[in-house]
């Protein structure tokens, strides 16, 4: 009877325990990341909805195949004074893909490949000499990169 | 975690810098076999050139798997370009190659 009740008490206890640190683990492994990355992505947001329409060259694809890798190229050589490029995808959980802040000898111009989860437009965004400016272009995802 | 391939190349003054980055990238919102893939990507990225920080980047878990970057400095052949990065469970990596 005894041992019943000893064998019955450990297992409900370890059962608690798993629970627990799954509880524990999965949000904030999660969402740790993204608090600082948060305010930044916020940031841009707010700055893109102000942005007035840029004079850079923003490359993208049209149609991407495959969302989970989309290229994309900011030229904004011809600028002078560029601190900031950002890449914005509107329609991702997390817009903002990626900031990049310039200084020194850099110049205004970036290429990277970025994940997106459905069609949506990008906004390219850089701040030269304090202002931002943007340039959007629709990219239309046959395949998510998301998950799905 | 995982290896970068750094590639400077000088031209007309200006150094374009390719770099390639192996790393997993996992938003931490991807599902495999009904459980949650944590979260592993790079969070801050920094390159400087002959010592002195170019481009300094925030990314996020929309970047895609095994990162490419490339970015424009103006420079000669034989400048140092360094490239460190950190990811969101602290790992750090770094590489520095010279200038061709």
């Amino acid at each position: 009877m005894k041992r019943r009740l000893f064998l019955k008490s450990a297992m409900a206890g370890s059962a608690v325990a798993t629970a627990v640190g799954a509880g524990l683990l999965t949000p904030s492994m999660v969402f740790a990341n993204t608090a600082d990355f948060k305010a930044v992505s916020d940031a841009a947001t707010a700055s893109s909805a102000g942005a007035g329409k840029g004079s850079f060259k923003f490359k993208a694809p049209k149609i991407a195949e495959n969302g989970a890798v989309v290229p994309m190229t900011v030229d904004a050589s011809k600028m002078d004074g560029v601190t900031n490029i950002s890449f914005y995808v509107v329609n991702n959980g997390t817009p903002l893909a990626a900031s990049f802040n310039l200084s020194g000898a850099a110049a205004g111009y970036v290429s990277t490949r970025i994940k997106m989860g459905k069609t949506s437009p990008v906004d390219a965004l850089v701040t030269a000499g304090g202002a931002t400016t943007k340039v959007t272009q629709e990219v239309k995802v046959t395949i998510g990169g998301c998950g799905g | 975690m995982g290896s970068i391939k750094l590639k400077p190349k000088a031209r007309k003054g200006v150094i374009g810098i390719k770099a390639l980055i192996k790393h997993p990238m996992e938003t931490g919102l991807r599902k495999k076999k009904g459980k949650i893939v944590p979260a592993n990507h790079i969070v801050h990225m920094v390159v400087s050139h002959n010592g002195n920080v170019v481009v300094d980047a925030d990314i996020g878990s929309s970047i895609s798997k095994n990162p490419y970057f490339k970015f424009n400095v103006a420079g000669a052949k034989g400048d140092t370009i360094e490239l460190k990065y950190k990811d969101n469970k602290g790992k750090t990596g770094s590489a520095t190659a010279k200038s061709k």
